[in-house]
């Protein structure tokens, strides 16, 4: 008879969340803001694989760390926001469902699993004020053990979350309008030690939710669009 | 919300099908009789090409049996932006039908990352058409009409379906429903490919007139009520839904060109 071995919980937990933290630090940092109209998410990235994404009406994505497992986990918030619109109404499809859905994902697959999930995700939500309850902006953060939590106004995640997150608190102001809010993403994302000191439009991807739309708020900002954001 | 052994496809009726059967609609289940005189069946609906693009219109009056079931249903539907679909027959299955296939366009819009083609959308609903055969052969017959603008070929293009899932693209113009006979014997006469906006859609109205004319489940213009028929275009620009007070006027200049050619007296 065979006995598995002991081994201690603290021991793994914390052995598991340092791979995890090591495999996210590697990547690009992605910063979620809000502006004047609405939520901005901007990452570095020159490449065609995209890190943010439109999950439903007035969500978005973005994730940080193992390509693979963000986005699987990015196409199923789609799923789960089609199939939740589509069996109720498109105004039931809510930000902080989906948050808590993946944290406890991560969660249990944290526990349980041998190799914890790398990656780092947000989930914005942009308000509205034809909704009642919901006319304030979310930006949830999840990590990869399920930490959840609610953050205001600004978020960063990936590696040099530290330096770009003091950034943010030093700069950040209510009502920026939209090139300012762009600018204030690259200068944040430029503080990452990974980071370029001078990233050009090509570099950046940048999506938003716009509050003054109707139907589905999100939008992904053209090089040309950027670069005139940045001057 | 399933990590490992999930649906990794960007189909959403397959998402359906496989993870969520209960939300299928699936009307046949348990149907054994004709169930035709008990449901709403919308009517007249047509689609053309013009200039710039194509326009598709479709009354407002959907029956059942003989009695009016409602004056004001939607029977012309945006899909995304740059497709429309019209839904002649049993009005239930319709409306759920026009509600999946926008589900489905953008649920593999936004998985992707990039629209279908108008090819692929066009394809995407022939096979929602044939799942709904054996309704069909129950009484539940949906005949969808789909056009949109093309923007790989930079033109308008038009589609009709039938019950089996056959799907035809028109080169000119195209009707369906109870009136469409009628409504097709009109634009035969008026149809012109060069047509401008104005004259596309006094082409619309005259051949929706026309059918509400003969047929009596066809609703046409209501001027007691103020309900027009629904049009709406589809050009390069994206999709446009004219407004009531519009239609109200090409419809009057209709019935004055009527009147002047002597076909009104």
């Amino acid at each position: 008879m065979t006995f598995p071995f002991y081994v201690n919980p603290e021991q793994m937990t914390q052995d598991k969340a340092e791979f995890a933290r090591k495999g996210i630090a590697r990547g690009k940092s992605i910063v979620t803001l809000e502006y004047a109209s609405g939520v901005l998410m901007v990452a570095e990235n020159p490449l065609q694989l995209q890190k943010l994404g439109e999950i439903y009406d007035r969500i978005s994505f973005a994730g940080v760390g193992k390509f693979s497992e963000f986005d699987r986990l990015r196409k199923m918030g789609v799923q789960w926001a089609d199939v939740e619109g589509y069996r109720f109404s498109r105004e039931d499809v809510r930000g902080k469902a989906l948050a808590n859905l993946y944290s406890q994902l991560l969660g249990d697959e944290f526990t349980r699993s041998p190799k914890p999930f790398e990656v780092e995700i947000v989930v914005a939500e942009v308000g509205d004020d034809e909704l009642s309850g919901h006319e304030q902006n979310a930006i949830y953060r999840i990590g990869f053990d399920g930490t959840i939590s609610d953050q205001k106004h600004f978020c960063a995640i990936g590696g040099s979350v530290e330096n770009l997150t003091s950034h943010l608190e030093a700069n950040f102001q209510e009502g920026l309008d939209l090139p300012g809010a762009v600018r204030l993403g690259r200068a944040t994302l430029q503080r990452a030690e990974n980071g370029s000191p001078d990233l050009p439009a090509e570099s950046l991807e940048i999506v938003l939710l716009d509050r003054d739309g109707t139907g589905r708020r999100f939008r992904r900002l053209p090089d040309e669009e950027v670069a005139s954001h940045l001057g | 919300m399933r990590y490992w052994d999930g649906y990794r496809g960007a189909s959403f009726s397959e998402l359906l099908e496989l993870e969520h059967p209960q939300l299928q609609p699936k009307l046949w289940r348990g149907a054994s009789e004709p169930a035709l005189g008990d449901t709403g069946h919308g009517t007249t609906c047509l689609a053309l090409h013009f200039a710039d693009g194509a326009l598709v219109a479709g009354d407002r009056l959907a029956t059942m049996g003989y009695q009016v079931a409602s004056r004001e249903i939607e029977k012309v539907y945006a899909t995304d932006r740059y497709s429309l679909l019209a839904i002649a027959g049993a009005a239930g299955p319709a409306i759920e039908m026009a509600r999946l296939i926008r589900i489905q366009f953008e649920h593999r819009e936004k998985i992707e990352g990039e629209p279908l083609e108008l090819e692929g959308k066009a394809n995407t609903l022939a096979g929602l058409v044939r799942q709904n055969f054996p309704a069909a052969m129950q009484g539940l017959a949906v005949v969808p009409l789909f056009a949109g603008y093309d923007l790989r070929r930079r033109c308008g293009r038009v589609w009709k379906y039938e019950i089996t899932g056959g799907r035809y693209e028109e080169r000119e113009f195209e009707s369906v429903g109870s009136g469409a006979v009628f409504a097709r014997e009109g634009l035969k006469k008026s149809y012109r490919p060069e047509a401008d906006r104005g004259q596309a859609i006094r082409t619309a109205l005259g051949a929706l007139t026309d059918a509400a004319d003969e047929d009596r489940a066809t609703g046409g213009v209501d001027l007691l009520r103020g309900i027009y028929p629904r049009i709406k275009t589809c050009t390069a620009q994206g999709i446009e839904e004219i407004p009531d007070e519009e239609i109200a006027e090409h419809y009057q200049q209709l019935l004055e060109e009527r009147r002047s050619s002597g076909e009104l007296r």
